[in-house]
């Protein structure tokens, strides 16, 4: 027990006295929620736009002011004819623009029926389809105003509630996301170099011609990496709550739990790297390519797995962090118990074992 | 019972296409409380030799039995009992001398104060800089840190694996004077360097030379058994010197050596005629020149 805790004590020391160690275990993390927060989110805020107004009456007028006044859209300078049009988007000063045909208010009134066209830059399809969307529902909401006091003969309104996240925010995905990853990355990172040091300096050498046991050699190594990694958790969640306002609608003793077990399971990974490179760089390499990459395809939170072809969703299944992810957005978002992430929670255990098993066998207990 | 014994031990390295014997059937014994060298130049298979022994490395063929326990069965209870000081510097530099220290007592399930006896004399020449960070210290002190972590478990055998290289000469003698001390504590130590001037200093050494044991004796042994006269020659012109004296009827061997050229002559010839304006004297062989002897009659 006392090298046990001897062992731990020089692996804090080796932690606390380098500083760049200390930035990717401690500051790195709170960058990225912060700028994955932040910085990423996939709604559409504020796009600007232009009208080619032909019609220049009391409607098309109204129905610009509409746009205008909402959150999505920004009003830039008017065209004046056709052509502007695709000037504006070459320019890319526009992301959509309305044309609205001449005699707008008088077909409107006259003819009960009346056209706008929206012009929207598809280069980038997503953001096309969500502006035409916003633009459709705002024009949609001027005429319910317009015919609010006519009586249309038939008409089915939809309700639309948004459970769990009734602003649609991003953050509330992004949360359980950037937890997934940073977790996964600065455990399996860090703890993979940690093994392969000791045998790139030559330190290895003595410690195998001494009694202490593989096996608290490879525990010994993870345990401050766990201690931080709570640190870590917490700080993360502290983040998201006040910072972010993604609430925390579970158990928090729950969310705590599970993501001390994907740490843990993170933490074997990065051990049965180690014990497997034969370099440093090797140890980074692997963890950076091997797992960084995979956690953002296949985790479920940039790309949904749902879509993707049959082979690559039953890939996912392998990802630590798909796993994790589901639980996090289950247990933080939705406010479910044990009950229904109690699967998941399991196929993180046994991740557990069979990475630390692995670790454990692959140690080498001789030089070569 | 010999503290090692070490049977018919081969090791090679490498693949198919190209193998490299660092190791070609090796055999000798270490009494207990003997101080045995192992001299050879690098590549010699000392650092291999050294491996076997303290479990590290499987040899391909051969056993090897340390203080009563194979290397290859046993490997655990080796693992409890010696010493090892491995070539190059193996301590944590980011922690301080104090550090190193205790850590390497505790993984060993001791303290420093209960073998503090066995490493006074070292410990105290670096006590005074206990809190610097080992990375930091000079190459005599990184030895002298090496070997108290080394021994602060009072192994039964202790390894040094070419302890004095990069050392300077002062820390070397310093070094030597250190292990005849913890030879009078009865500890076997096993030391290897490529120094030969460093033999003289051990009970009994074994010259290695391309995985081979060329001969295994006490100092004085070795050199006795040279057998044949030896001068020690010199001129303005060294170059030419060389030259001359290896054209010289009944001479076996000439090379330089230090300020003087070594000449060695055939067995059953006393003297030879020198070249003109030399000086000349003989001289008693040491181990380079046993060395060198043994290494031309093998090769």
């Amino acid at each position: 027990m006392k090298q046990f805790i001897s062992f731990i004590r020089k692996e804090f020391y080796h932690i606390f006295r380098d500083r760049k160690t200390m930035l990717i275990l401690l500051v790195m993390p709170i960058v990225q929620i912060v700028i994955f927060g932040f910085a990423l989110t996939n709604e559409v805020k504020n796009s600007k736009f232009s009208v080619l107004d032909n019609a220049h009456d009391a409607a098309s007028a109204a129905l610009i002011q509409q746009l205008d006044a909402s959150q999505y859209f920004e009003l830039q300078s008017n065209l004046h004819s056709y052509n502007d049009i695709s000037e504006a988007f070459k320019k890319g000063t526009i992301k959509l623009a309305v044309v609205i045909p001449e005699h707008f208010s008088d077909d409107l009134e006259h003819q009960n029926k009346a056209q706008v066209q929206l012009v929207a830059d598809a280069s980038d399809p997503n953001v096309a389809n969500t502006l035409v969307n916003y633009a459709g529902a705002v024009i949609l909401d001027y005429q319910d105003r317009i015919t609010q006091d006519k009586k249309l003969p038939y008409t089915i309104n939809t309700e639309i509630r948004m459970l769990y996240n009734p602003q649609l925010k991003g953050a509330y995905n992004f949360v359980p996301g950037v937890m997934a990853m940073v977790l996964l990355l600065v455990c399996t990172m860090m703890t993979a170099i940690t093994i392969v040091k000791e045998k790139e300096m030559g330190t290895m050498e003595i410690m195998l011609v001494s009694p202490l046991k593989p096996l608290l050699i490879i525990i010994a190594k993870a345990i401050p990496y766990l201690l931080l990694s709570i640190v870590n958790i917490i700080s993360i969640l502290l983040l998201s709550v006040f910072v972010l306002d993604v609430p925390i609608n579970g158990s928090i003793v729950l969310l705590m739990s599970e993501s001390i077990l994907f740490t843990i399971v993170s933490l074997s990974l990065g051990l049965l790297i180690s014990t497997g490179a034969s370099s440093q760089q090797t140890a980074m390499f692997i963890s950076l390519v091997g797992m960084f990459l995979p956690t953002v395809m296949f985790s479920g939170f940039m790309f949904p797995v749902e879509n993707m072809p049959k082979p690559l969703q039953i890939i996912s299944n392998i990802v630590p962090a798909k796993w994790y992810y589901i639980i996090v957005r289950s247990v933080m978002i939705k406010g479910v118990g044990i009950e229904a992430v109690w699967k998941e929670t399991l196929v993180l255990f046994g991740m557990m074992l069979f990475f630390l098993g692995m670790a454990f066998k692959q140690f080498k207990i001789r030089l070569a | 019972m010999p503290a090692v014994t070490v049977d018919h031990i081969t090791k090679t390295y490498g693949t198919k296409k190209s193998i490299v014997t660092a190791l070609d059937d090796v055999s000798f014994h270490v009494e207990q409380g003997e101080l045995f060298g192992i001299i050879g130049p690098d590549g010699a298979g000392k650092t291999s030799l050294f491996r076997i022994l303290t479990t590290l490395l499987l040899a391909d063929k051969g056993n090897a039995v340390v203080d009563g326990n194979d290397v290859v069965k046993d490997y655990r209870s080796i693992r409890n009992k010696v010493g090892y000081m491995p070539g190059k510097f193996s301590l944590y530099p980011d922690l301080s001398i104090e550090e190193n220290l205790a850590f390497f007592a505790t993984i060993f399930n001791t303290t420093v104060s209960e073998n503090y006896h066995l490493i006074k004399d070292i410990y105290e020449q670096i006590a005074p800089f206990k809190d610097r960070r080992a990375g930091k210290l000079s190459g005599g002190m990184k030895q002298k840190l090496a070997l108290c972590c080394a021994l602060i478990h009072k192994p039964t055998v202790l390894f040094l694996d070419e302890p004095t290289t990069g050392v300077d000469a002062v820390s070397r003698k310093e070094f030597w004077i250190m292990l005849k001390g913890l030879k009078q504590q009865g500890i076997t130590i096993l030391v290897s360097t490529p120094y030969m001037d460093e033999a003289s200093r051990c009970d009994r050494v074994a010259l290695i030379q391309g995985g081979k044991i060329l001969q295994i004796n006490t100092p004085e042994g070795i050199t006795q058994q040279f057998g044949r006269k030896l001068f020690a020659v010199k001129s303005a012109n060294m170059l030419d010197l060389l030259h001359q004296l290896k054209s010289i009827n009944g001479v076996q061997d000439a090379y330089p050596f230090g300020e003087f050229h070594h000449v060695v002559l055939k067995e059953g010839v006393d003297n030879i005629t020198m070249p003109p304006n030399t000086v000349s004297k003989e001289v008693k062989p040491d181990i380079e020149d046993c060395f060198i002897a043994l290494m031309k009659n093998n090769g």
